[in-house]
């Protein structure tokens, strides 16, 4: 079966450029791009959804289904 | 789906003033989690806070909120919850705002046991000031006020909590996010005075200072010290030195809960007319 992906949105007006979501995502599917973070790698998402637990911000969401 | 946070907040509130990295956002996200599993009535919820970073939270939140004096978040509180006892009463804030300037109202509320939930965000510094030592700021830190190295002994916000009477203590970190949500729920769900302290980052004003070149080292420090309490049992004193206890660290539901005690005030009061 193929593996499903996730829609990860990156809201850039909330982002303040932490690197949280980068450093703690256990794939390294996200990367920062200038001062704001920004989707690498998608497939090596899996969804543990860390990214979105601990973006102070409200700037990331994982979106599965 | 992503789990829906501005379902909880003013609209056109965010983004919010914390700085980058600053773990009041993230404790504020756990909060909203919890307020959503336990399906809360907005207009039934009180959140109050004092002032500071931290108590800038409840301006966020789209339920009944009170922004009020410094340290004086648990007497605005107590005042809601006695004049409304239906209503979820939860109040915010600071380690400064709480532990300093509001300590001694933050230890009548735990010795009354009234049934509020008090969200302390410890991040062992006077952060909207600019970095003034609070009570716990650890021995040695170095704050705006304390450049040779702080000379004071600190709180541990739990053991006087639980000292001065409350019913249900717990700690979190900003970094295990995921237990956030937990433990603000169990204690909102708990009858009488409840306090969840969580662990906080503040980069800015204590980070910078002590030594944390980043947010990140400051989060990977809270997840070295951090162990939880059912490991720490199989854990020597030794080992837990420079450790923090994480998880509930106290429950006690034998004790009576105030509101309840001063509704039998009242009908003695008017069967005495
Ligand atoms: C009566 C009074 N004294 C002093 C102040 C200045 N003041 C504002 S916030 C604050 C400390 C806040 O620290 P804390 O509660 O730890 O919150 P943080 O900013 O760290 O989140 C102080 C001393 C004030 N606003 N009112
Ligand atoms: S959900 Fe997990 S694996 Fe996917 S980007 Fe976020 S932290 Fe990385
Ligand atoms: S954690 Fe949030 S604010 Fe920080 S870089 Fe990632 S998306 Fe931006
Ligand atoms: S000064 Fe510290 S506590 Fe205040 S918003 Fe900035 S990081 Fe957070
Ligand atoms: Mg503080």
């Amino acid at each position: 079966m193929e593996k499903k992906l996730p829609k990860i949105e990156i809201i850039e007006k909330y982002c303040k450029g932490c690197h949280i979501c980068v450093e703690f995502c256990p794939t390294k599917v996200l990367e920062m791009q200038g001062f704001v973070a920004a989707v690498k790698n998608l497939e090596a998402c899996i969804k543990c959804m860390q990214c979105e637990l601990r973006c102070p911000d409200f700037a990331i969401k994982v979106i599965t289904e | 789906m992503a789990f829906d946070y501005e379902k909880y907040i003013r609209p056109g509130k965010l983004p919010h003033i914390w700085c980058p990295g600053c773990g009041h956002g993230i404790v504020m996200k756990g909060l909203i989690r919890a307020m959503d599993s336990l399906k809360l009535d907005m207009a039934q919820t009180a959140i109050v806070s004092g002032i500071g970073c931290a108590s800038r939270l409840p301006g966020y939140m789209d339920c009944c909120t009170l922004h009020t004096a410094h340290g004086r978040a648990a007497a605005f509180a107590t005042g809601v919850k006695l004049a409304k006892p239906e209503m979820n009463v939860i109040l915010v804030g600071g380690d400064g705002d709480g532990t300093a300037i509001g300590g001694n109202h933050f230890i009548h509320a735990c010795r009354r046991n009234i049934d509020m939930t008090y969200i302390i965000l410890n991040n062992k510094i006077y952060g909207m000031t600019g970095g003034q030592f609070s009570p716990t700021t650890p021995t040695g830190a170095k704050a705006s006020t304390t450049p040779y190295g702080n000379p004071d002994p600190c709180f541990d916000i739990a053991k006087l909590a639980i000292g001065a009477g409350a019913t249900f203590v717990a700690r979190g970190t900003s970094f295990h996010a995921n237990q956030i949500d937990k433990l603000i729920a169990e204690a909102i769900q708990h009858k009488g005075f409840s306090v969840v302290e969580i662990m906080d980052d503040c980069p800015t004003t204590y980070g910078r200072r002590n030594k944390f070149k980043s947010v990140i080292e400051m989060m990977n420090h809270l997840k070295e010290i951090a162990v939880p309490v059912k490991a720490a049992e199989k854990m020597t004193a030794e080992q837990l030195q420079g450790k923090v206890l994480t998880g509930v660290l106290y429950k006690d539901e034998t004790k009576t809960e105030y509101t309840a005690e001063y509704a039998k005030v009242i009908e003695r009061a008017k069967a005495a007319k």
